[in-house]
């Protein structure tokens, strides 16, 4: 293949993922679901698990999108200096939106603002959103792509603490959300709390914990714990599925740090709703590619 | 058996209605969410689809554009309905809707207009789209198209269309704000628990 061959190739490849996690969860999630489902006791909980299930189901049989939300693309990369399509991938996962966008087909989710007019194509002005994070002296490229509705980006806060309100501090705003917002926000919830600086190191970094599979935890111990006890807490809530009641609220709560300015604590909380379309994919320098997110998939 | 509710709906057919109640929707519903109701409310624009007696969804469906210029509804789910508790009140009395389907709670400003003119507010289980899609057995107009496919008003023929989750009723029922007050308590709870444990700064 030649290069504008290989960028067409990666183009379609990226397209059809991103219309597959569309209509299928990624395994960590479903089997969460299947767990989460079985805890719960009440007629209500079974009901909207059981629609929950069937639309699922509906989905993967009729082809289409599972929630009509299919979000602000948003791609997370990491990406090899060497990768050989370096220079290319803008493009390359805009053009994948845009396709994506005529056959799966997504919902045309981009309004420029200021002008206040949606652009029809499901891309615009910094849309789709990407992050890049460098790896040196690799030549492969792993990428997340994230479908948020506005739904779950709703509840999104973030605030900077002086040092005094502590650890604790960070839990009582994480609390806050989880009652104030969380009921809309289509739980059982995936909890995304970042911890650094300033609004904005601890914003990215909620947003990058919700793309950790579950079942995954901080390295540092003590921040491990702090995942643990705000899973404990905000479950103890009882927020339900959709926020009617129940034994549990989350699928999980990640955190993500960075050192901090003695001076300030910075904390963003960041959900993810239960239909936690993201997709994890990796690709090789001979862009060969494995999708991690979903073994059973076939594009 | 399912209780279904057949449009247009009547001030009586909404009596007996309580939050918590599940039911089910025959007849007509019409996507309007944020900017037809800031057209209507603020702009005083006529909404260009007469929803007296009807239901409107809090929604902005996927559609796709068949060859014989018809529409077929892909995906439809709702979305967060807080985000029209501004202009709801006002809404219902304006238009003389009866039903309004979406997603999550919504405050008092709506539970007033439900009781005053006699509306439910229901929840459609989120993230359901294709359920709801396969309900829907026909897009019969569309208006506002100015807006995009996610604002537009889409006005369609359904059946058996839920299951519905009544969130408020017409006596002041508001299903959602009455769980809020468990859910803070336990939070206040949990809160003093968890302190416990994470005194890292020493």
């Amino acid at each position: 293949m030649d290069k504008t061959q290989q960028v067409q190739s990666m183009t379609e490849t990226l397209s059809k993922f991103i219309a597959y996690f569309g209509k299928v969860l990624p395994d960590d999630i479903r089997q969460k679901l299947e767990e989460l489902r079985k805890i719960e006791t009440t007629p209500m909980a079974a009901l909207i698990y059981d629609t929950m299930f069937k639309n699922q189901e509906l989905a993967a049989k009729l082809n289409r999108p599972s929630c009509q939300d299919t979000g602000v693309i948003q791609f997370f990369a990491r990406v090899g200096t060497r990768f050989p399509l370096i220079d290319d991938l803008s493009e390359i996962f805009r053009n994948s939106v845009l396709d994506a966008t005529k056959h799966a087909p997504l919902r045309h989710n981009s309004v420029e603002t200021f002008d206040e007019y949606n652009t029809g194509l499901n891309v615009g002005y910094r849309t789709p959103s990407i992050d890049w994070e460098i790896v040196p002296k690799s030549d492969k490229l792993d990428v997340d792509i994230y479908m948020a509705g506005g739904g779950c980006t709703l509840p999104g806060r973030a605030m900077v603490l002086m040092p005094g309100a502590g650890y604790e501090g960070v839990a009582d705003f994480v609390l806050d959300v989880m009652t104030s917002y969380g009921p809309n926000a289509c739980p059982p919830l995936l909890v995304g709390v970042g911890v650094a600086t300033s609004v904005e190191t601890a914003a990215i970094l909620s947003k990058r914990a919700l793309m950790r599979p579950l079942g995954s935890h901080n390295p540092n111990e003590k921040a491990a714990l702090m995942e643990r006890e705000l899973t404990k807490a905000i479950d103890a809530i009882g927020l339900g599925p959709q926020g009617l009641k129940g034994e549990r609220s989350v699928m999980g709560v990640h955190i993500e740090n960075a050192a901090r300015h003695p001076s300030t604590i910075g904390v963003a909380v960041n959900t993810g709703c239960w239909s936690h379309r993201r997709g994890n994919i990796a690709f090789g320098p001979d862009l060969t590619y494995t999708i991690v997110s979903h073994k059973e998939a076939v594009l | 058996m399912k209780k279904i509710l057949n449009t247009p709906v009547s001030d009586s057919d909404l009596q007996d209605i309580r939050i918590g109640d599940v039911i089910y929707l025959n007849g007509h519903i019409v996507t309007c969410r944020d900017v037809a109701h800031r057209r209507l409310i603020e702009y005083g624009r006529e909404l260009p689809v007469d929803v007296r007696g009807g239901a409107i969804f809090h929604a902005g469906p996927i559609v796709r554009k068949l060859e014989d210029g018809k529409y077929e509804m892909v995906s439809i789910g709702p979305t967060t309905s807080m985000r029209m508790e501004k202009f709801e009140k006002e809404f219902i009395r304006e238009t003389g809707v009866k039903v309004i389907v979406g997603k999550g709670g919504m405050a008092s400003k709506t539970v007033e207009g439900c009781r005053e003119y006699k509306a439910i507010h229901c929840v459609f289980p989120a993230g359901c789209a294709v359920l709801a899609a396969t309900e829907v057995e026909e897009i019969e107009r569309v208006e506002w198209t100015d807006l995009g496919m996610p604002e537009a008003l889409w006005l369609s023929r359904i059946k058996e269309f839920g299951p519905l989750i009544v969130s408020i009723d017409v006596h002041g029922g508001n299903l959602f704000e009455q769980n809020k007050i468990d859910f803070n308590k336990r939070r206040e709870e949990e809160f003093t628990k968890i302190c416990e444990h994470i005194r890292f700064i020493k």
